[in-house]
This record gives structure tokens, sequence and C-alpha cells, in this order.
């Protein structure tokens, strides 16, 4: 005679909570600041075309990590959601607080009723009149929302890229120095320490003096300039002493 | 939802269909006058760019419902559309389309082509035909800047849905008649973008001289046409002041000679 197989609620959860860990972990980070113009958001993302960073509405961010076809689906979910709220009612109707509490609903009904939890951890962010008004929400695999001042970090090692960014952020820090902070501090995840170059990132700000729709991309040569910038204003912070990441790089 | 579609109106068919305009009919009969009609609109094309601009009358009738309506809206950064025709459900259609590019736009990746927009918009006025049956005709003007081939076009539609590409200059609504004799004897093909308000402007004047539906400016009240151009820098709403100077030019202007400018015979 078979025993039917029980496994207790605590281990079952501990045991999806494991393997999404494992599967965000396999993947590169992203970095959501503030700086002195808006929100700066940054993804370590080889691809051109399969996007990390994303707008959902007029100030609205959105940023993932993990497995691409699982945070696409939150992203579009959360783009029909946006556009009826503003359609039904109006466009300043739309908030990101309820974008994340959609998507945290979501994925917490997703890691508690169905056998794999989503590998996917991701950030909503909405640019506001002021800089206080900024809101960063920081949502995981469980369906935890975190309401994050200032900057974030999601991925595998988000612990560290976040104790870096903590280190050097500045909240009105100019664009290319908020840029240098990310990708410095995206450079050192697990541990390592990289070059990251214009074409190893996803770069987008959500930029408030900007009308109607705040959310741009940078890239080209518009990206490579801000990140000469960045490093120069670093250098020139350091007292001309060349960093390790300078070292490397002359 | 299943492999969605990149179009909010076919979202919104499937999750809110009460939502679209025109989703409830009247039971029959001709019920045009219960919203007020918009009129005048004028585009035109000149290098690098085109150029939109509208009245702000709105009527009832003989009465003037509205002295300060906006007809024309921005659709993206190198879109904008007018309307003219029932107010009421022009703007909604107006507002539909504007989230129905944004929304193609975010959840591809990328925008449509030109062609494409003024495509999807022809499916939406088709989409009113039952409307327009009914007496609430709704006429949208298209422009917007190809940036394939660099230039400024510019896109008619009547009630039924088709859609006609116009050269370098176009207008519907009540006054287009007289505004399009206006714009005929003044435009030439080298405007440049201030001239090419201007010449909209005198259009508009012209229109307002003879229609009574159309609104000219309003100096007292200080009410002036909406513009907007769109070149390669994208959509740009001409700030209400410089409007408001030019078009003070052109009242100015008409004092001296009722009749505004005119053609060279020679």
């Amino acid at each position: 005679m078979s025993m039917p197989f029980y496994v207790a609620p605590e281990q079952q959860m501990k045991d999806k909570a494991d393997y999404a860990r494992k599967g965000i972990a396999r993947g590169r980070s992203a970095v959501v600041l503030q700086y002195e113009g808006g929100i700066l958001m940054v993804a370590d993302n080889m691809s051109r075309t399969l996007h990390k960073i994303s707008e959902l509405y007029d100030r609205i961010g959105f940023a993932a990590v993990g497995r691409y076809p699982e945070f696409e689906n939150l992203r579009l979910m959360g783009v029909r959601f946006a556009d009826v709220r503003g359609y039904q009612y109006d466009r300043r109707d739309v908030s990101g607080r309820q974008l994340a509490n959609i998507y945290a609903q979501t994925l917490g009904t997703v890691f508690s009723e169905s056998l794999k939890p989503w590998e996917v951890e991701i950030v909503v962010a909405e640019v506001g009149d002021t800089a206080d008004d900024d809101e960063i929400y920081r949502i995981t695999f469980d369906g935890s929302i975190v309401d994050e001042q200032g900057f974030v970090a999601v991925g595998g090692s988000s612990d560290h890229v976040g104790t870096v960014l903590k280190d050097r952020f500045a909240a009105d820090a100019p664009l290319s120095a908020a840029l240098n902070t990310a990708t410095h501090a995206l450079a050192r995840e697990n541990g390592e320490e990289r070059e990251l170059e214009a074409a190893n990132l996803e770069v987008a700000v959500l930029e408030r003096s900007r009308e109607h729709r705040k959310f741009r991309r940078i890239h080209g040569r518009r990206l490579t300039t801000l990140i000469e910038e960045g490093q120069a204003a670093a250098r020139t912070a350091s007292g001309g002493g060349a960093t390790t990441e300078d070292e490397a790089n002359e | 939802m299943s492999a969605g579609t990149s179009s909010f109106t076919e979202f919104l068919t499937s999750v809110h269909p009460e939502m679209l305009p025109g989703h409830r009919l009247p039971e029959s009969g001709a019920a045009g006058h219960l919203t007020p009609d918009a009129t005048t609109i004028v585009a035109l094309t000149f290098p690098g760019g085109v150029l939109l601009a509208g009245d702000r009358r709105a009527t009832q009738g003989n009465v003037i419902a509205n002295r300060d309506m906006e007809k024309v809206f921005r659709t993206d950064e190198f879109s904008a559309v007018a309307i003219a025709g029932s107010a009421g459900f022009g703007i909604e259609l107006a507002r539909l389309y504007q989230v129905e590019l944004e929304h193609y736009e975010k959840m591809e990746g990328r925008s449509l082509t030109l062609e494409g927009k003024a495509n999807k918009l022809a499916q939406m006025v088709r989409g009113n035909l039952g409307l327009a049956m009914q007496g609430f005709v709704m006429i949208p003007l298209f422009v917007g800047f190809d940036e394939n081939t660099a230039q400024g076009r510019v896109f008619s539609y009547d009630a039924v849905g088709g859609r006609y590409e116009e050269h370098r200059y176009h207008s519907i609504g009540s006054g287009s008649v007289y505004a399009r004799g206006s714009i005929k004897k003044l435009y030439t093909d080298d405007l440049d973008e201030t001239t090419a308000i201007k010449v909209a402007l005198e259009s508009l004047y012209d229109a307002a001289d003879d229609d009574s539906a159309t609104g000219g400016p309003d100096l007292h009240r200080k009410i002036f046409p909406l513009i907007d151009v769109i070149t390669e820098d994208g959509h740009r709403r001409i700030p209400a002041e410089d409007v408001a100077r030019l078009a003070t030019e052109v009242v100015e202007g008409r004092a001296a000679d009722p009749d505004g400018p005119t053609a060279s015979l020679s």
C-alpha cells in the first residue's frame, strides 16, 4: 500500500521560496534610485530589445529581474490596468501604489496557490512633483511589498548591490553621478568586480521636469557621454587617486 | 488573457465594452442635437513639419454652447488629432485614440508607423458608423510627422471611415470652405513655422468671419485658437502667449483691411 505523500505547509513554502530565490539569483540585478531630476533606473542587460525596464504610465516606471516571460506578463498586466484606469477616470488617477498592490496580490496568489512560484522581483517607481513625493516600491516573488526610501536594488545578490548603493547614494546627485553610483553597485554583483559598458546597460529615467510622459530611455551616444562624465567626476572626487576600478581600466 | 492584443480598444471591448463610445445607442431617430457641434479645424504642412489648429467655439443650434472648447489633441510624440462635429463623442474618440497609440507603444516597445496610426483611426471612425447614422457625425483630422520620410503629413476622414491623405493643407468643419479658400490664397511651399501659424490664424479668422459656428480670436476674454506643431523634434503646443500675440496682429491687420492679405495677381 502506498502512503499518501505529505509535505508540511512550512516545508512547502520554504521549498518554493528557495526555488524562486535560486531562479532569480541566476540573472543580473537592477537598481532604481533618485537623482536630482527624478528617478533613475538601471539594469544589467545585454539585450537591446528585451527590456527589463519599461514605462507603465505617465509618471510610473517598471524594473524587473528574473524570468523574462514571467515579468513581461506582469508588465503587460500593469500597462493594461493603468490605461483602463486612466481612460475611465483621469490620467492623474493612476498611481504607483495601486500598481504595486496589484502586483503584490498577483505574485502572492501565484506563490501560495500554484506549484511553481514566479522567479521575479520587481520595482514600481513613481516620480512626484518634488523629490519628497517620489515613491519606490519593491515587490518580491511571494508578494511582499516594501516601500523603499531613495534607492533599491533587486536581483540575485541585491543585498550586496544594495550595500554598495547605500554607501554612495545621494538623492540630489546629478544624473551622471547617480548613473556612476548605479553601475558601480551593479558591477560588484556576486562579490565580483567587472567593468560595465554602455552595451551592457539598460538605462531609463523618470524625468520630473518633462511634460506629460516622464519616462525616457537613455542609450547610444548620450549614455556613453553620461558614463564618461560620471567616471571623470568620480575620479576627481576621490582626490585624483585612482581607485581599483580605474586601475583596471587604464 | 491569453497572448494578448496590443490594441487598447480591443482589450476594452473584451473587458469593459460599456466604456467605449457609442456602446449604448439611442433606440431610434436622429439625436444629433443632444451634443454641441465643434467646428473649423485647419492643417497645413511646411518644410520639416506640420501644423494643426482649431477654433474654440462649440454651438448647439444657434446658441454658443462653449467659447473655449478644446478640439485639438496631442496623440503621441509625433502626431495630433482634431475633431469636428459631435463634440461629446468626438472628444471621447480623441481620448480613446490617444490611449490606443500609447498602449500599443508600451505593449510593443515601439510606436506604430504613421500609416499604421492613420489606418487605426480610420477603423475607429468606422466603428462609430452607427452613431453617425443617428446624427452624431464626428470627423477627425489627423496630422503627424513621418520619421521615415522626414515630412509632415495630413490625413482626413469621412463618417464611414474612409481615409484620405491630403497634400499641403486641408480643413474640416462647418467653416472649412472659407478656411480652405483662405489658405489656398496664402499658402506657399516654403513657409516657415511662424508664417504657417500666421496663415492658419488668417484662415480661421476668415472661417469665423463667414461661418457663425466658428469662433474668431476673442481679444476681450483672451481666448485664442489652439495650435499644435509637429516636427522632427516632436509635438509642441504653441504657447498661448505666442498665439495671442500673432492673433492680435491678425485682428489689427483686419482693422485696416477687413478682407485680410490677398494673393498676388501677377
